[in-house]
């Protein structure tokens, strides 16, 4: 099969997978997941073989001509506004994470669902399953846990998520890309709010949506510009040297930004959204409202990977936007918001009780990274840490759901309810209970916390500082360097708390490991948490540099470097290498690692308020553990206000008050001088003869007191005679004039 | 066959209101032979308007299917129909939406025969003023298409409420929402009629394409003394003020929602669906080819109105607690992008044609997307109105497990209404964004906001009809949409897909009519 072909289909399967389950298949559970597994199965087996050929065709080839179909969509005056599809290395790179992350996610999803149970006691269409009672042989009673009340529901979404990632990842356009990126936002939406029955799902559905929005009505003007601007929206016509010099030399008239630097940071504002960068970070931590396997998917290998995605594919533009140097220039700030995000996001961390929390805000930190690594001018580091963070950070969610599953059972067991099996205090221990979860999510962890030469986190994290101090991006560098020690600070704290030790519950000690379809997937992606670094060891780096090639480099720098060669924007990135980073890196990963662990490893009482870290910190910990505040303080300053301004000014001031005021006003005049007319003059002065302009005033009052008796044929009549009296007039006054 | 094709379109304008006068002749006892009589009457002009729109050549010149007879000869005015890619899409769009309406109808129980004649003689109204190119008989429709649908709202309209409209007058909520969609659109038509009159004695003929052809020879001289290029003017602002009341434009908009929310099901869903659209329409047929330069010099005005249209449209959507309510202010807010799209046209006509186009293009296209999805969403109102008696949000919540499929295709019609990606409303948005960008930047940017809320109401609706905890009174009172309910709906989801994967079909015809028109000017 064509590649052009397979590219065009990656999406459809899944696609495919999500209208089938809704129309025909959403009574049958098996048939449902077949459905959609075996169509992320499809997009992975398209995927995989389109990587082949990529790698057979090889990084400068690619780059150079990259494989794309398109067809007219729209026209738009005398031409028409294209889309299509692309392969090029960048692609080929992120589609291979994406299918990946996404099969293992779908696979993870049917024993998380409890596929196989029995249905519950009394379980409800958009609640969370409560646990079904079962007799076995003995006449004992169990409670065990039940199958998802909307099982196949959850298939049908995830299958339309799926859809939405590859439309985004074989775009050769931001058009497709955005629609993709939009159809994610609703994906997030109905699986975040998936048990919407609960109001705290429902409300973080609402907000997840609308904060992706706040960004997204941004990048929309972004795009538009764009098409204005260049007169198309394909990645290869944007990214002509002199398409890119004429962006870059146009004044936008905006605070002294190019039109290249305007249309960038008016892109990047939708990746702040999509990607959870501070301010809009709000919306991720409250996602894991949603079942587990959603975290993952919007976490690692869908939505929040989209965002900075975006980013890196526009970066040839955000470079050119940057280069007058301008206050706001996109690059500059993407250096500013990233590194804050990476290190307001990880203090946040550090004070969260929940297994879930914690990993959501290590997310944005490390999206953070990213977007720093971009605005520090390196899109290859930035790429390379999507791509392991994707695989590790989708192993630790799907891990934690592991555990929440293993509490559950214990829950299930004691039939204690008011233990949340999410509060890592009610942990401790479940690395006897749960080992296979154990092992993968300390790799995960570990990848996460940059552990040395081993983990692929490490690789990549260790790209980024390097970047950063290289390209003298020392503020940038030093904050990346502080959170990543918090980073593995509080990852280790996680693991402790989870793993280490005695159990500190019942629950705890009734946890039991989870079956095969959870527990396959984690091993799969612990094996890339590792390997993935192994394929961007720098040259440079002592000891081990050279002897396995720095393949990614390679192979995504092929992407944009003869582009960005050609339109000199090449950055004067001072070469060597320094061995600062390096000593960083290892220092901070494995004190934070060290001192985690030496925090917590005593910790014996499920009471949260035991934590060490509350009694050395005090009231920062709880402003932290608040998370500054942000939520109110949007509260206050956004939503009521909104609400306000609708209800109250909008709806009862202006359109109520002003405006039919005015109309009633008039309507008050215009009904007492027909009165006065008819009472006053036409009654007893003309008598009955009839004056247009009175009767037409007065039939006005009469039929608002006849209404009530009104019958149709009154109306009909009135109207007929109407319309026969205005035909009169216009011919009158036609032939008058004439 | 000839005779049926050479006649096309007399066809379809004439054969709801034939199908009305047979109905006169049998009793009104005969409730269900009313309504499938009426149903099945409006499928023809429907089929014939598929048909009027393969055989239509969209890169063919001018008006096609043009007919003329001798009318009104007293005054020159002729019966002259003739449609082009606009008129031809909104035909299609009101066939398409009588024949769903009359089929929502069916729950209609009060004065059946009544009420079905009165909806094909709308029909026949709504279908007359798009296909109409003589100014006297494109009155005659605008005013006849009018009187039908205030009886509507006022007989069959929605019994609950009432309004307070000075000190103590106190009326029932349909028949204050009736009178203010008849005066209102009265007020503006006493305008127009004036304008038509003035154009008519200008140029000596009522004929639209003979009026296109001299206008702008017609500037010297005086009638009754008054110069000629004064005369224009007070025409222009004539239209003006009558097409922003339709539309309607911000602050000629309360009537909207008043009577929105008052009519029958069938009702709103026309009124929003096509008689809107009369006011746009009205835009584009008059005020922009005959008035180029004073469209141009109040394009920056109209461009803030639609910016505040859609702005506050979508805020006092988001603020309202009764469904109905609710969707009737997405109207505003929706249509605000028609009236921008339409005013970036206006003023780069000249200086950026393919912005202009492009403006045009999603103005026209929203307009159609505006149809199927607010005809859609009221329709869902209603059908949760029927089974519930409340329209008031906070007395639904989470009814999704009572209605799974009612639910789905309430979520999948918000997400057409609220612009979502790979759905219609995204399509024309973005032309609209992509043309009105470079000519009115501020403004279009402001609008983001608009756009911003439009999420906020449409997930409001949402909340509280389908999401939270159940509400236990409804349990067992709410069965799931029906077979015919699902027919209803069904074709005007798949055309919002249709339409948002590949508008080709559509977008083709609208472009070419768009850059005609722009030609014009």
């Amino acid at each position: 099969m064509p590649t052009t072909t397979l590219l065009w289909l990656l999406p459809v399967f899944p696609l495919l997978a999500f209208v089938l389950i809704v129309l025909f298949t959403n009574r049958n559970k098996a048939l449902s997941h077949t459905l959609a597994v075996g169509a992320a199965f499809l997009s992975w087996l398209g995927a995989m073989v389109i990587f082949v050929r990529a790698l057979q065709i090889g990084p400068e080839a690619l780059a150079e001509h990259p494989i794309d179909s398109w067809v007219n969509w729209i026209p738009t005056g005398d031409s028409f506004l294209k889309i299509g599809v692309m392969l090029d290395p960048l692609t080929a790179a992120v589609l291979f994470f994406v299918a990946w992350t996404i099969l293992m996610i779908f696979v993870y999803s049917i024993g998380y669902h409890n596929f196989g149970q029995p249905e519950g006691d009394h379980d409800q269409k958009g609640l969370p399953p409560h646990g079904a009672t079962i007799v076995d042989e003995h006449g004992h009673k169990h409670v065990v846990p039940s199958v998802e009340p909307m099982y196949s529901r959850f298939f049908a979404y995830i299958g339309l998520f799926a859809f939405g990632m590859y439309l985004l990842a074989v775009s050769d356009n931001l058009l497709t890309l955005f629609v993709g990126w939009e159809i994610m936002g609703l994906c997030s939406y109905l699986l975040i709010g998936f048990w919407f029955a609960k109001p705290s799902a429902r409300a973080a559905g609402i907000k997840a949506f609308m904060t992706t929005r706040v960004g997204d009505v941004f990048m929309l003007l972004g795009i538009a510009y764009l098409y204005k601007a260049t007169g198309t929206l394909s990645f290869q016509d944007i990214f002509k040297p002199e398409m890119l010099h004429a962006l870059a030399n146009v004044d936008s008239g905006v605070l002294g930004l190019s039109a290249a630097g305007l249309i960038g940071l008016l892109l990047f504002i939708g990746t702040v959204g999509k990607s959870a960068q501070w301010p809009l970070h709000v919306w991720l931590p409250d996602a894991m409202e949603g079942p587990t396997p959603v975290s993952a998917m919007i976490h690692a290998a869908t939505m929040v990977s989209a965002g900075v995605y975006m980013v890196i594919r526009m970066f040839p533009l955000l470079k050119a936007g940057s280069a007058n140097e301008a206050f706001l220039s996109p690059l500059a700030v993407m250096a500013f918001i990233g590194a804050f995000t990476a290190l307001f996001a990880a203090t946040i961390a550090v004070a969260q009780n929940d297994i879930k929390r914690v990993l959501a805000y290590s997310t944005i930190s490390q999206l953070g990274y990213m977007i720093a690594a971009l605005g520090a001018g390196s899109y290859i580091a930035a790429t390379f840490h999507l791509i392991t963070h994707a695989f590790f950070k989708a192993l630790l969610f799907l891990g934690s759901g592991s555990v929440i599953h293993g509490m559950e059972h214990g829950v299930l067991h004691t039939g204690n309810h008011d233990v949340d099996p999410q509060d890592m205090f009610n942990m401790g221990g479940l690395a006897k209970k749960m080992p296979i979860t154990f092992w993968t999510f300390l790799i995960g962890g570990f990848a996460l916390s940059g552990f040395p030469v081993l983990t692929a986190g490490f690789w990549s994290k260790d790209e980024i500082l390097s970047t950063a101090f290289l390209s003298g991006h020392r503020v940038v560098f030093w904050t990346l360097a502080v959170a990543a020690f918090l980073t593995a600070f509080y990852t280790m704290r996680q693991i402790t708390l989870t793993f280490l030790g005695e159990p500190r519950t019942k629950e705890a000690e009734h946890a039991q490991e989870t079956p095969w379809t959870m527990t396959v997937p984690l091993m799969v992606l612990a094996f890339f948490a590792v390997t993935a670094g192994w394929i961007g060891i720098p040259e440079t780096f002592p000891g081990l540099g050279g002897i396995l090639p720095n393949w990614f480099h390679h192979w995504v720098g092929a992407t944009y470097e003869t582009l960005l060669e050609e339109a000199h924007l090449v950055g004067e990135m001072a070469e060597g290498h320094s061995l600062v980073p390096l000593m960083t890196s290892l220092t901070v990963s494995l004190g934070g690692l060290f001192l985690g662990w030496l925090t917590y490893k005593d910790v014996k009482s499920p009471d949260p308020a035991t934590d060490p870290l509350k009694k050395w910190l005090g009231p920062v910990h709880t402003v932290l553990q608040n998370k500054y505040y942000f939520d109110e303080l949007y509260q206050v300053i956004f939503i009521r206000p909104a609400a306000w301004f609708a209800e109250v000014f909008t709806f009862r001031w202006v359109d109520r008050g002003a405006i039919d005021g005015t109309i009633h006003a008039i309507a008050r005049t215009v009904f007492d001088a027909g009165k006065a007319l008819a009472y006053g003059f036409d009654l007893p002065v003309i008598s009955g003869a009839g004056d247009l302009i009175g009767n037409t005033v007065r039939s006005f009052g009469r039929a608002f007191r006849v209404v009530q008796t009104g019958r149709v044929q009154d109306y009909m009549v009135a109207a007929m005679t109407s319309v026969v009296a205005f035909g009169a007039l216009v011919y009158y006054l036609l032939v008058f004039a004439h | 066959m000839a005779f049926l094709q050479n006649h096309l379109l007399s066809w379809i304008l004439f054969t709801p209101a034939l199908a009305a006068v047979v109905m006169l002749f049998f009793p009104k006892e005969k409730v269900n032979f009313h309504r499938w009589f009426a149903f099945i009457a409006s499928l023809v002009p429907l089929a014939l308007s598929i048909w009027l729109w393969v055989l239509f050549d969209a890169n063919g010149q001018g008006f096609q299917f043009e007919e003329q007879a001798a009318w009104f000869t007293g005054v020159n005015s002729t019966y002259h129909l003739g449609v082009d890619g606009i008129s031809l899409t909104m035909v299609l769009l009101t066939t398409l939406l009588t024949t769903a309406a009359l089929l929502a109808s069916f729950s209609v129980k009060d004065r059946v025969k009544t009420y079905m004649i009165l909806f094909l003689l709308m029909e026949t109204g709504m279908l007359g003023v798009f296909m109409a190119l003589d100014l006297v008989f494109f009155y005659v429709f605008w005013e006849i298409s009018l009187i039908p649908m205030f009886l509507l709202i006022i007989q069959w309209g929605s019994e609950k409420g009432t309004r307070v409209w000075g000190k103590g007058r106190e009326v029932k909520e349909r028949t204050y929402a009736a009178f203010k969609f008849l005066l209102y659109t009265m007020a503006g038509s006493f305008g127009l009629l004036a304008a038509i009159m003035l154009l008519g004695m200008l140029a000596g003929s009522f004929d639209l394409v003979t009026i296109y052809e001299k206008w702008n020879a017609i500037n010297s001289g005086t009638l009754w003394g008054i110069p000629v290029s004064t005369i224009k003017i007070i025409a222009f602002w004539a239209f003006v003020i009558a097409f922003a009341v339709k539309v309607p434009v911000w602050p000629f908009h309360t009537w909207l929602p008043d009577a929105h929310t008052a009519a029958p099901t069938a009702g709103s869903m026309i009124l929003a669906g096509v008689m809107l659209k009369l006011g746009a329409y009205g835009f584009l047929r008059f005020v922009l080819p005959l008035y180029p330069e004073q469209s141009k010099m109040f394009a920056g005005a109209l461009a803030f109105l639609a910016m505040v249209s859609i702005v506050l449209g979508a805020f006092a959507s988001f603020g309202q607690t009764d469904f109905k309510r609710l969707v009737a202010y997405s109207s505003v807010n929706h249509m605000g992008f028609v009236v921008l799209g339409i005013a970036a046209a206006a003023y780069a006509a000249g200086t950026d044609p393919e912005s202009a186009n492009i403006a045009l293009n999603g103005a026209v296209l929203q307009m159609f997307n505006h149809g199927l999805s607010a005809a859609g969403m009221f329709f869902l109102v209603g059908v949760i109105y029927e089974r519930a008696h409340t329209r008031d949000l906070e007395a639904f919540g989470g009814l999704w497990p009572l209605m799974p499929i009612y639910g789905g295709i309430l979520i999948f019609t918000s997400m057409a209404s609220l612009g979502l990606p790979g759905l219609n409303g995204f399509v024309s948005e973005f032309l609209v964004v992509r043309g009105a960008w470079p000519v009115f930047t501020l403004f279009t940017a402001l609008s983001m906001l608009g756009l911003l809320f439009t999420g906020a109401y449409i997930l409001k609706g949402i909340r509280y009809v389908l999401q939270g905890p159940l509400n236990k009174k409804w349990e067992g009172h709410l069965t799931d949409i029906s077979v015919r309910e699902i027919a209803v709906i069904a074709p005007l989801m798949v055309l919002m897909l249709w339409i948002g994967v590949w508008p080709m079909w559509i977008l083709d015809v609208i472009n070419k009519a768009a850059a005609h028109l722009l030609a014009l000017l």
